[in-house]
């Protein structure tokens, strides 16, 4: 197998940045000006010398051929990783064949890193391996189990509780009650190890305010979450892919232990959504073979990117196992065997009828499932009234956007890319309507980011 | 939230609002149908919730499609070259005011380089890729500058999208008439009713477009309406006439020099002057003659000049406006306007037989040296006399040239207008060669880009020598970043000496070394990266 490295796009770099500014800083040291001594091997390592404002140049080396995702190394004091030394390295790389020559041998200062990587890669198998059964105390474990178990039963009862007063009391009052109630309950789960209904309780405490319609969105959460409850306390009783849900709504962590599978996986689009605390990263992938569309989530403190960045576009050979639970999409990437390569293969789309009997179908598996990932072909961005629909060129049938994609600029650039004539579209449908998330023009066409 | 389509069957629509309505007063005021009252209110009336939740959700159906747009028209130019596309996203991702401020550093200016691609691309006939309109159409929206070139670029469909977004609505008001294609040369019919029933806008696209095409035509259309058009409107009809102005205009300009509006007269007069075989040319060199002449009762010749006593009517007429600015002379006034308009053919004869350059060489008597110069100037702009201009501009490296002279640098850079670009480039490289960059900013700017080989020898001298005087690189900052976007990307090779810090001498400004280290670093990576977007946009030869 060769570990040619495929040159990414600058598309493709930018989105491993942890924010805009780094994206900016990183564009602007994207020219040869600044850099020397820099190279790039066939492995996947990237490297080169950034002379910054001291007399000493920044060594900046960046190793992408790593199975586990891109790694940096740069001895400048940036604490944003990756910093923007190493973009604009990766963007010169990109762009420019003469600036960052293939195939060189790496030099004395990035070497050593380099090689410690590759060795750490190679034990690692081995390690994993040995590790699993060996050090940890199965029955410990499953008395921890236990305990948090017991924790979270206690708090989805007191739960139950606070929900039947609500009820009892009227959602009109909860009104009134304003935020802070539902922050305190919110605390109360995560006390309980539950930090799944943690969560759902919070977007409970902001609905009252989110506008007309919000007694319908108070109750329809409510009833939800009131159902997760019953779930969880009746676990035993269901059947064990869907108890399995149930846990990993809950908040318990599970495992992605599902059979591996290996494919070409398409990146179809990443995208981070943060709160005070947390940036989550999704990643859509698509296997090529097997037709399957996988969720890779992962989490970073609050302004720090989080790990792994793929390239949108590019498709991985890799293997993705699927973590427990009915209907999930979630899944976690494993070993990946070659370095992302460029590929026609597009995902076959439906229609928007098709993508909400989708939906629909999917609930029976996973009631509390927003949205399910769709690919609409033949669709063309609508204007209606003060919103968007995505209309079916064929049918007189449309999907509604939801409404935060309507707020984002991505919506311009896929009426852009439309003009008025069929795109397909991939994205999230589900019951506030459809998030479009990459779009392209026709079969094998370039994937245009909307997200 | 939004509902695709309303729940399946009403009876289950009529159950939900039912439940809706028992939860927002409360389980203890209402009774959830079918369920008993009391304790097990609420838990009975969360599962009938769920169920009908679940429900609806499932139940979801596609909804009716609104009506579509118009596809935007086909873009026939061809794609960008996938490199240059990638720049182009480069570009107009470093957007103004995003920037930290303050000091530049040694990264290229982004922003700045953005009108010269959209120029290179232009020139090549290329489509703006479609994901990137939006970019760039909120680019010209902050930038009225970047907006002719933007819009040529970004094609018919950024204005087909600019009509379904208000932020863009711009796009529309600048160009008017390219909703519709302007006539062609064929439709009379069509012409006749755009111009009696257009809206302004178009009217004076149609005009530009018709003039370009058949200057007689365009006179002639606007002749038709002049009676009836609004003073304002008249002013700027009349200003079109400018493009391909001709001996054939006369008559209606003279007929105009008889207009209503005092703004019409004044333009139909500078019109008219600009045409050196004009009869109110002719009148202008009669009345100017009769003020300069020859003085020979001195030792030397000497110009002496004798400003007009009275500004009759007929003075008037040709445009000579009578009342002087506050501060100024009114027969200085009156000279200055003579002079500007009288064609500059008519020195050499009254003057003895001498040449340009032997009469700008004469001492002018009592004073009238500067108010003399100065109008002649303005002459050889206005009639685009290259023999004049270069003879008023005098030798780049004379003492002169430099100092507060008879010429201000506004002037000769008006001047260096009417030469050609490698006689403009060539002069402002003396100039700098002789007097340094600190007033050579306003001639650079009406040099060609990019600079030819001696000026870009010149000023790259020039900031050599600005360093070693050991000043700091901000005073020279607008030259610059002159450079950055004007000089041939072919010398970058050449500053590369430039480029290390120096030893600090015992007289330089503290750290100056490093900032113009920075600065060249600055200079040469910006000149870098214009040959690479040269390079991708198939540009040859830097």
């Amino acid at each position: 197998m060769t570990q040619q490295g495929v040159r990414w796009t600058a598309d493709q770099v930018l989105a491993l940045a942890p924010d805009d500014a780094s994206r900016k800083a990183g564009s602007k040291l994207a020219t040869a000006g600044p850099w020397s001594a820099a190279g790039s091997s066939d492995e996947g390592a990237v490297w080169g010398l950034c002379k910054g404002s001291g007399k000493k140049p920044y060594q900046t080396v960046v190793d992408l051929g790593d199975a586990a995702g891109a790694a940096y190394k740069c001895s400048c004091p940036s604490r944003k990783f990756p910093c923007k030394h190493a973009l604009g390295l990766l963007l010169l790389w990109a762009g420019d064949e003469a600036a960052v020559p293939a195939g060189q041998e790496a030099p004395d200062w990035a070497e050593p890193w380099l090689a410690g990587r590759r060795q750490r890669a190679a034990a690692q198998p081995a390690g994993a391996a040995g590790g699993a059964g060996g050090t940890a105390d199965p029955e410990a474990a499953r008395r921890r189990a236990e305990r948090r178990a017991e924790r979270i039963t206690a708090g989805a009862t007191e739960l139950e509780q606070r929900l039947a007063d609500l009820l009892r009391g009227g959602l009109a009052a909860a009104e009134q009650a304003g935020y802070g109630l539902w922050e305190e309950t919110a605390a109360r789960m995560v006390d309980a190890q539950a930090p799944g209904l943690a969560a759902r309780v919070r977007e409970l405490g902001a609905i009252p305010s989110s506008g007309p319609g919000w007694p319908v969105r108070l109750l329809e959460e409510c009833a939800l979450l009131h159902l997760l409850d019953q779930g969880w306390l009746r676990r035993e009783r269901l059947p064990e892919a869907l108890a399995a849900t149930v846990r990993s709504r809950v908040g318990l962590p599970g495992a992605a232990d599902g059979p591996p599978v290996r494919d070409r996986w398409l990146v179809l689009a990443q995208y981070d959504t943060a709160d005070a605390r947390l940036t989550t990263r999704r990643i859509w992938l698509h296997g090529a073979d097997c037709g399957r569309t996988a969720l890779l989530l992962s989490y970073g403190a609050a302004g720090r990117a989080p790990e792994p960045a793929l390239p949108v576009g590019l498709a991985l050979d890799a293997e993705v196992a699927a973590y427990p639970g009915a209907g999930q999409p979630r899944a976690a990437l494993g070993e990946r065997f070659a370095p992302p390569a460029p590929t026609g293969a597009r995902p076959p789309g439906v229609t928007p009828a098709q993508a909400v009997a989708r939906y629909g179908e999917a609930l029976r598996e996973d009631p509390w499932l927003e949205s399910v990932p769709v690919t609409l072909r033949e669709v063309i961005p609508v204007p209606d009234g003060d919103s968007w629909q995505l209309a079916d060129a064929g049918s007189g049938s449309a999907l509604p956007l939801t409404a935060a994609a309507r707020a984002r600029p991505g919506l311009w650039r896929l009426v852009a890319l439309s003009g008025g004539a069929p795109v397909t579209v991939f994205g999230e449908c589900g019951h506030r309507g459809f998030t479009p998330l990459t779009a392209w023009r026709e079969e094998g066409g370039e994937l245009v980011t909307l997200c | 939230m939004i509902r695709t389509s309303a729940p399946v069957e009403a009876p289950a629509a009529g159950a939900w609002e039912e439940l809706v309505t028992t939860a927002l007063l409360g389980t203890d005021r209402r009774t959830p149908p079918g369920v008993p009252a009391g304790r097990q209110a609420p838990a009975a009336l969360l599962d009938a919730a769920a169920v009908q939740t679940v429900r609806r959700r499932a139940g979801l159906r596609a909804a009716p499609a609104a009506e579509r747009p118009h596809p935007a028209p086909e873009d026939p130019r061809p794609q960008l070259p996938p490199a240059a596309a990638r720049r182009l996203t480069m570009l107009l991702a470093d957007r103004p005011g995003t920037a930290g401020g303050g000091r530049r550093g040694t990264a290229p200016d982004l922003m700045e380089l953005l009108p010269q691609w959209l120029a290179a691309a232009n020139a090549r006939g290329y489509a703006a890729p479609p994901q990137a309109l939006p970019a760039l159409l909120d680019a010209a929206r902050g930038r009225t500058d970047l907006r002719p070139a933007a819009l040529a670029f970004a094609g018919p469909r950024a204005l087909w999208l600019a009509r379904l977004n208000p932020d863009w609505r711009f796009a529309l008001r600048a160009a008017p008439g390219s909703g519709a294609a302007l006539p062609g040369p064929g439709e009379a019919e069509r012409i006749r009713e755009l111009w009696e029933e257009g809206l302004f806008a178009e009217r004076v696209a149609l005009l530009a477009a018709l003039r370009e095409r058949d200057p007689a035509a365009a006179r002639e259309l606007l002749a038709g309406t002049w009676a009836t058009e609004r003073a304002e409107d008249r002013l700027m009809f009349l200003d079109s006439l400018r493009a391909g102005l001709a001996p054939a205009d006369e008559p209606f300009l003279e007929q105009a020099l008889a207009d209503r509006s005092r703004n019409v007269r004044a333009t139909a007069a500078e019109l008219l002057s600009a045409l050196p075989g004009s009869a109110l040319a002719a009148r202008m060199a009669d009345r100017a003659a009769a003020c300069v002449a020859v003085d020979h009762t001195l030792g030397t010749p000497t110009i002496a000049v004798e400003a007009p006593h009275e500004c009759d009517a007929a003075m008037e007429r040709d445009g000579v406006v009578p009342k002087a600015p506050s501060g100024r002379g009114e027969r200085s006034w009156w000279l200055g306007q003579l002079l500007e308009a009288a064609p500059l053919g008519t020195w050499p004869a009254r003057l003895g037989g001498r040449t340009p350059e032997e009469i700008v060489a004469l001492p002018v008597a009592d004073g009238w040296q500067g108010e003399l110069h100065a109008a002649w100037c303005r002459a050889a702009v206005r009639q685009r006399d290259a023999r004049w201009a270069r003879a008023l501009l005098g030798a780049p490296a004379a003492p002169e040239a430099g100092g507060p002279g008879a010429v201000s640098l506004a002037e000769r850079a008006r001047l260096l207008g009417t030469l050609g670009a490698a006689e403009r480039a060539d002069w402002v490289a003396g100039f700098i060669s002789a007097h340094g960059l600190s007033e050579a900013f306003q001639l650079l700017g009406v040099c060609a880009v990019p600079w030819a080989a001696p000026l870009g020898r010149a000023v790259v001298d020039a900031l050599n020598i600005a360093r070693d005087a050991g000043s700091y690189p901000w005073s020279f900052s607008g030259v610059m970043g002159l450079a950055e976007r004007c000089l041939d990307p072919a010398e970058a090779s050449r500053l590369d000496g430039l480029l290390a810090v120096p030893d600090e001498a015992r007289d330089a400004s503290p750290g100056a070394g490093g900032y113009w280290a920075e600065a060249f670093q600055r200079l040469v990576t910006t000149l870098r990266l214009r040959a690479a977007m040269a390079e991708e946009l198939g540009v040859l030869g830097g």
